[in-house]
């Protein structure tokens, strides 16, 4: 190649003088990919020997028992309870607050009185074992219990310190 | 000479981009804005490929018929030796953030003038032929064949880039148009497209040891004159050796300094102060320049031209080098110089024979910018200056674009004028320092043939010239830089600006009060000082 | 504007990576969308990231070029303040000061300013040139990266089983104002907020527009969709979100299953991040690892004092003192200038 007429860049390049050879630097180069690689594999490293078990929510307090097999359902089917029971419950509380309603028509047709405490928890008294092992699992924390009592009957039974 | 604009027509200027892709726009040719072909002469001499007649207005520019194989190598050289040229084409987002950064785009809203799209012209080739987007989508992806019109857009707009850095303190990943510049001239004077201004200068210097082609006789002929100019004007005649072996000191002017006024005074500046000092120096007519326009073109030119000061510093057995006021000299001497033909361990660590100051900061590369070496002999009370002899001196200073933005020059200068001159103002904070403006014809592009595109750069100097012109009455344009004393007042004459161009040095020879001397009554410029009365002057003579 | 070509097409593209999956999760192709192009788009995005790196590292750098935007440090009373040493570092602790505040606060763009030519009739030539300060971009470039980290943060949570302290605690802090249910993030609205900024400023602004390639609208248009996507799926169209974390989880442990019932908004979001993801190393976002091979910004401004060393600095032909002595002996000792060679004697 003509470079400016310098014969002995054509003789060093013949040579592969001008050929990378290695990392320039390397030590730090490779610093800055180790802190690259670890930031990506930081979930895959943070979750080794952790086996993925999904959460089972238990559905066994003693007043979902009561209930026939043909009564065991909530108000809406489960699919659509599981993703969108949030979403229910700020209703719930706009017609409840909002239009003075209290009375919910659920898909079976049968008529729930709209209440976190009174008719939720009625059935799914068992908060840690039921609305929090998805809770944990997804790392969500529902702002329901800054006003709410999540285990209303053993608050009244004054079970429950009271918490601040 | 091509005409140009007048300043009120030239001041309007349209930065809104045309309505056409810029793939599909082609420069125009117009007389100054192009400099001319280099003539085969100066690349014989030099050994550079492709020596031949040719002409830029020309359709065909000659190119040697593989040309484009020739180019698509190089390029590839480059990207496997320069990490600057393959990062830089990688990392642009084009946040557009150097667009209006550039004086040139601010003096001619041609959007190709922008950092940001001059680079991309270079960019669009790398992007056809490295990356698999650019192969498979071409145009949609930015990228583009290399054709002769490509070619021809290169030269129009590498030069007009003045590789002033200016864009690159504003790029968020400090991407530096110079380096682009400097790597897409070397692929331009691989097919023999260089500019005759440029080739002259090198061809020059190569073979007489300076730009203007002084042999070592002339150089010490034009010294000689500066002593007699000297003693008319001071009384006191300088007495520099030239070529003396055993020397301290190699001094190294760049040779703008004793070309043209006004860098000649800044020269003569220079001899009175070491006469002052009674210092150890001396002058060579083979490291008689200091400027590298080599560097402006390629790296390897810019190494063949500086190889001279340290080869002729150790043939002379010196034991330090002082530089004068030059930009991109200082640029090389400062980031290049001991990387080409270092290390320097044939000389010694610069201490200054004055002070015993111990130049720590060029402890390696062994060279002391004149400006250092002066302000220390200042701080050190070595110096007996008369501060009122510089009072018809209203000054501002041009931070010269080099040694602001490769080097961090800006407080010596500032400390000795200061000392020297009374009424120093600043020009606005956005056009000083780290974010200076160049003079709009540095990295060769000084040529008369491109007047056009010199007085649209100057511009945004200029105009921040006229803001202290207007507001504090300044009438001096302090620099520390060889081209801008070439250059400036041409620019600031266009602009309609009576404001004179000085060097530093030049005001410190004014100032400086010699033991015994004759009373001063003129500067080094032969001006009436100021509260002298004419019948002083007439009674000397 | 010629260009409107690039920005349309980016806008189309990203329409139709919005529909690949709409139509392939409805077809059942939840594997594909699920397990196969997530690992595919990391393992590109890892293994492309570095290739990059490793391409710069292995090219020398043959010269230090810090651009030097404060004093230098030369002599021992000229004051250079922390901004000087900072701005032009002297060692390998004020190249890490700079490169900090470069990487973590966009220092240069930071600098931006907005020139302006402007009638003035007081100036001969008609107009001054008037220089403002502008913090527009650099603010719209902090928001953007700043809430794109914090989005990415929060979403460890998906990843990660027991999520670790920080995630809570970010999330807290984004959702501080509790608006809406469920609490809306801070930094989505920013995020988007940022990107439409962006993506406006590049379409109005003449400059930028004449500028812009189809390669700078396509990531904007992209991290878009992204975040509209995630908006979606978070305040309308739910999804199951412990089945989202199972199949995350799944990916992360290398056991990838797909659990039933995930919407379609799902499939979207997560193919556009996997498209962002293997698009990212072969496009400008490198810049995120480049700028630290910025050599303008990462090495020392100690140019006289370190010699710096080339790896392929190659001998050239020069022009030597005595060649010119040869050329010149005669005039050079008519006019008294000593020589090495005098052959007249």
């Amino acid at each position: 190649m003509a470079d400016e007429g310098n014969k002995v860049v054509d003789a060093l390049r013949e040579t592969g003088f001008f050929k990378p050879k290695k990392m320039y630097d390397g030590g730090k180069v490779i610093v800055g990919i180790i802190i690259l690689f670890a930031l990506v594999a930081f979930p895959f490293l943070y979750n080794v020997g952790k086996a993925a078990k999904a959460p089972e929510p238990e559905i066994d307090t003693p007043a979902i028992k009561k209930l026939s097999k043909a009564e065991r359902v909530c108000v809406e089917p489960r699919p659509y309870m599981k993703v969108n029971h949030m979403k229910l419950l700020t209703d719930w509380r706009d017609q409840v607050v909002r239009q003075a309603k209290r009375d919910y028509v659920g898909f079976t047709k049968k008529t729930y009185t709209m209440s976190l405490q009174n008719t939720c928890l009625e059935c799914h008294s068992n908060y840690d074992n039921f609305c929090n092992r998805c809770h944990t699992y997804s790392g969500i924390t529902p702002h329901c219990w800054t006003c709410h009592v999540n285990k209303p009957k053993e608050w009244a039974a004054g079970k429950l310190k009271e918490e601040k | 000479m091509p005409e140009v604009p007048k300043p009120e027509e030239l001041m309007k200027i349209d930065y809104r981009p045309p309505e056409r892709p810029w793939m599909e726009t082609k420069p125009e040719f117009r007389g100054g804005r192009f400099c001319n072909a280099a003539s085969p002469k100066w690349l014989e001499a030099l050994d550079y490929p492709y020596a031949r007649t040719w002409s830029v207005t020309d359709e065909d520019w000659n190119l040697p018929e593989n040309w484009k194989d020739i180019v698509l190598e190089s390029m590839h050289d480059r990207l496997n030796r320069f990490r600057s040229l393959r990062l830089f084409f990688d990392i642009c987002v084009r946040c557009g953030a150097c667009a209006d950064k550039c004086h040139y785009f601010i003096g001619s809203g041609d959007p190709k003038n922008m950092p940001v799209l001059r680079a991309e012209l270079l960019r669009s080739v790398y992007r056809r032929y490295y990356t698999v987007a650019g192969k498979l989508l071409g145009k949609l992806a930015g990228a583009r064949e290399l054709t002769e019109d490509v070619l021809k857009e290169w030269f129009y707009y590498l030069y007009q880039c003045t590789e002033c850095r200016r864009c690159s303190v504003f790029c968020p990943y400090g991407i530096d148009m110079a380096e682009l510049t400097i790597l897409g001239r070397e692929l331009l004077s691989s097919v023999g497209i260089n500019t005759e201004w440029v080739m002259a200068s090198v061809g020059s210097c190569y073979r007489t040891g300076n730009h203007i082609g002084a042999p070592p006789h002339a150089y010490k002929d034009m010294i000689d004159f500066f002593c007699d100019e000297c003693e008319e004007v001071t009384g006191i005649r300088p007495r520099p050796s030239f070529n003396r072996k055993g020397a301290e000191i190699l001094f190294v002017a760049p040779s703008g300094d004793y070309f043209a006024d006004p860098g000649t005074y800044t020269f003569m500046g220079y001899l009175l102060l070491f006469e002052y000092l009674d210092l150890d120096y001396t002058i060579s007519g083979y490291a008689s320049e200091g400027g590298n326009f080599g560097y402006f073109i390629s790296h390897e030119m810019g190494k063949r031209l500086n190889y001279k000061i340290y080869s002729e510093a150790k043939r002379l057995g010196v034991k330090w080098i002082l530089g004068g006021e030059c930009g991109h000299m200082w640029r090389v001497l400062n980031q290049y110089m001991d990387t080409w033909n270092g290390p320097a361990d044939f000389l010694e660590e610069p201490v200054s024979p004055i002070t015993d100051t111990r130049f720590e900061n060029a402890k390696s590369t062994k060279m002391v910018h004149v400006t250092e070496f002066t302000a220390d002999l200042i701080k050190h009370g070595k110096l007996k200056l008369d501060k009122s002899r510089n009072d018809h001196i209203v000054l501002t200073y041009h931070d010269s674009c080099n040694p602001a933005r490769a080097m961090g020059l800006f407080e010596e200068p500032r400390y000795i004028m200061r000392n020297v001159c009374n009424n120093f103002y600043e020009m606005p904070q956005n056009t000083i320092r780290e974010s200076t403006f160049c003079c709009g014809s540095g990295s060769g592009l000084n040529a008369d043939e491109l007047l056009e595109v010199r007085m649209r750069g100057g511009l945004p100097r200029a105009n921040a010239v006229r803001y202290v012109h207007e507001k504090h009455g300044v009438n001096h344009l302090g620099c520390i830089c060889a081209i801008d004393r070439a250059v400036l007042p041409p620019l600031l004459e266009y602009w309609g600006l009576d404001v004179e161009i000085t060097g530093i040095h030049e005001m410190v020879a004014n100032a400086l009060v010699f033991p015994g001397e004759k009373k001063k009554t003129v500067d080094l410029r032969d001006r009436t000082l100021k509260g002298v009365e004419p019948e002083e002057i007439e009674e000397e003579e | 504007m010629g260009f409107n070509l690039a920005c349309y097409f980016s806008l189309f593209a990203v329409i139709v990576l919005v529909l690949v999956p709409f139509v392939g999760a409805a077809a059942g192709w939840h594997v594909i969308f699920g397990i196969v192009i997530p690992y595919l788009a990391g393992f590109i995005f890892l293994a492309g990231l570095i290739y990059r790196i490793v391409k710069w590292a292995r090219t020398p750098v043959p010269y230090r070029i810090p651009t030097t935007c404060g004093q230098n440090r030369s002599l021992p009373w000229i004051r250079r303040s922390l901004r000087d040493k900072l701005e032009n570092p002297e060692n390998t602790i004020h190249v890490i000061g700079r490169m900090a505040l470069e990487v973590l606060f966009f220092r240069s763009l930071f600098r931006n300013l907005r020139t302006e030519l402007r009638p003035w009739r007081e100036y001969p030539e008609g107009g001054r040139l008037l220089y403002w300060s502008t913090k527009w971009l650099w603010i719209g470039a902090i928001a953007f990266h700043y809430s794109f980290l914090v989005v990415l943060s929060r979403h460890l949570k998906f990843f990660t089983e027991p999520v670790p302290f920080f995630v809570p605690f970010v999330e807290s802090v984004d959702s501080f104002f509790q608006i809406y249910v469920p609490a809306v993030y801070m930094s989505g609205i920013v995020l988007l907020a940022a990107l439409i900024y962006l993506l406006v400023r590049r379409i109005a602004d003449p400059k930028l527009h004449y500028l812009s390639l189809a390669a700078d609208y396509f990531p904007l248009f992209l991290i878009l969709g992204i975040g509209i996507s995630g908006v979606l799926m978070r305040y309308f169209f739910k999804v199951d979100i412990v089945a989202v974390k199972q199949l995350a989880v799944a990916l992360v442990t290398f056991h990838p299953t797909v659990p039933e019932g995930i919407g379609v908004i799902f499939y979207i979001h997560l193919f556009l991040v996997s498209t962002l993801l293997a698009y990212f190393p072969s496009s400008k976002l490198v810049h995120m690892a480049g700028i630290f091979f910025s050599m303008t910004r990462n090495m020392a401004g100690n140019n006289r004092a370190i010699r710096h060393i080339n790896p392929w600095e190659y001998p050239v032909r020069v022009f030597s003192y005595m060649d010119q002595e040869n050329m010149f002996r005669k005039q050079m000792k008519a006019a008294g200038i000593p020589l090495e060679k005098d052959t007249e004697e």
